[in-house]
C-alpha cells in the first residue's frame, strides 16, 4: 500500500519545516507547488481552500501533532499526485467529523486526484501510513526528503523497517 | 447463517473517504457474518438516499433527524477506536 504513496509523492512536492500562520497559507503553498509541477490547474488552490472551509479534512489522531488531507474535485486536477508539508509549528485545521472543533496539524498531505480508484488507493495509503505508530512524529522530525520517503515506505520493501503497519 | 444489510457510506465528496471506510467495514463485517450491500453518497445528499438503508456510516457531519440509525466516525481513517466502531456497527446491524 505505502509503496504506491511514495510513487505518487513527487520529491519536488515535499516541503519540510514549513512556517505557516494558518491552514490557508499551507494549502496555497502546497497547491502552488503542485501547479508549478504541472499536477493541477490554477483554479485548484482556491477550490481546496473553499472546500476546506465547508468540508474540513483535519484528522485527529489524539496526539499533539495531527494530520490533514486537503483535496478537491477532480475537475481542477491535470494528473494525480500528492504533496506533503511538515510544519515547523502546528496550525489549526477543522475536524472532518466536527467542523467546529480545531485540530492542530503538523503534517499535511495534499491530494491531487482525478481518478476515483487512484484516489482511493492514495487515500488508503495515507491512512495506512498515519496509522502506523510514531510515523507522524517521525515525519515531523524528518530532516530530509529521503527520510520522508523512507518513512512512507520504499518500493517493494527494500527496507523492511519501512513497512509501516507491522511496526 | 449470515445476514444481509444495506449500509450507506457518506463523506464530503461521496467518493473519497467514504470508499476507504466502506472497504474497511464491508470486509470486517463479512468476518462477523454480516453481508453488506454498500451504497455511497455525499453527506449533504444522504436524506434522498435513505430508501431501504439499515445504517448510515459517515466521516463527516450528517443532517439532523435522519430517522435511520447513523454513526459518524473517523476510526477507519485514523485507526483510533476502530474495534469499538466495528462493535457499534455490528450491534446496529443486528438489532
Amino acid at each position: 500500500m505505502s509503496a504506491s504513496l511514495v510513487q505518487e509523492l513527487d520529491p519536488e512536492a515535499i516541503l519540510l519545516g514549513v512556517e505557516a500562520n494558518d491552514r490557508e497559507e499551507v494549502i496555497r503553498l502546497l497547491a502552488g507547488r503542485l501547479e508549478r509541477l504541472g499536477y493541477v490547474k490554477p483554479s485548484f488552490a482556491e477550490a481546496v481552500v473553499e472546500r476546506e472551509r465547508k468540508l474540513p479534512t483535519g484528522l485527529p489522531l489524539g496526539r499533539q501533532v495531527n494530520v490533514a488531507v486537503p483535496h478537491t474535485d477532480p475537475v481542477h486536477v491535470l494528473k494525480p499526485g500528492v504533496a506533503l508539508a511538515t510544519l515547523a509549528a502546528p496550525v489549526d485545521f477543522a475536524n472532518m467529523e466536527d467542523a467546529d472543533e480545531a485540530v492542530p496539524v503538523g503534517v499535511v498531505f495534499m491530494l491531487a486526484l482525478n481518478h476515483k480508484d487512484r484516489q482511493i488507493e492514495m487515500l488508503q495509503a495515507v491512512m495506512t501510513a498515519i496509522q502506523a505508530p510514531e510515523t507522524v512524529e517521525r515525519l515531523v522530525a524528518a530532516g530530509s526528503v529521503a527520510e520522508i520517503r523512507g518513512l512512507l515506505g520504499t518500493q517493494s520493501g527494500t527496507r523492511s523497517e519501512t513497512m509501516g503497519e507491522n511496526q | 447463517m449470515s445476514i444481509r444489510k444495506r449500509v450507506l457510506f457518506s463523506c464530503g465528496t461521496g467518493i473519497a473517504t467514504s470508499t476507504v471506510v466502506s472497504n474497511a467495514v464491508v470486509e470486517a463485517m463479512k468476518e462477523r457474518g454480516i453481508e453488506i450491500d454498500a451504497r455511497q453518497c455525499k453527506a449533504t445528499e444522504v436524506r434522498s438516499e435513505l430508501g431501504g438503508i439499515d445504517l448510515v456510516v459517515s466521516t463527516t457531519q450528517l443532517p439532523d433527524n435522519l430517522g435511520v440509525p447513523h454513526i459518524t466516525t473517523l476510526a477507519f481513517l485514523t485507526g483510533m477506536g476502530k474495534a469499538e466502531a466495528l462493535d457499534r456497527i455490528e450491534s446496529e446491524l443486528r438489532d
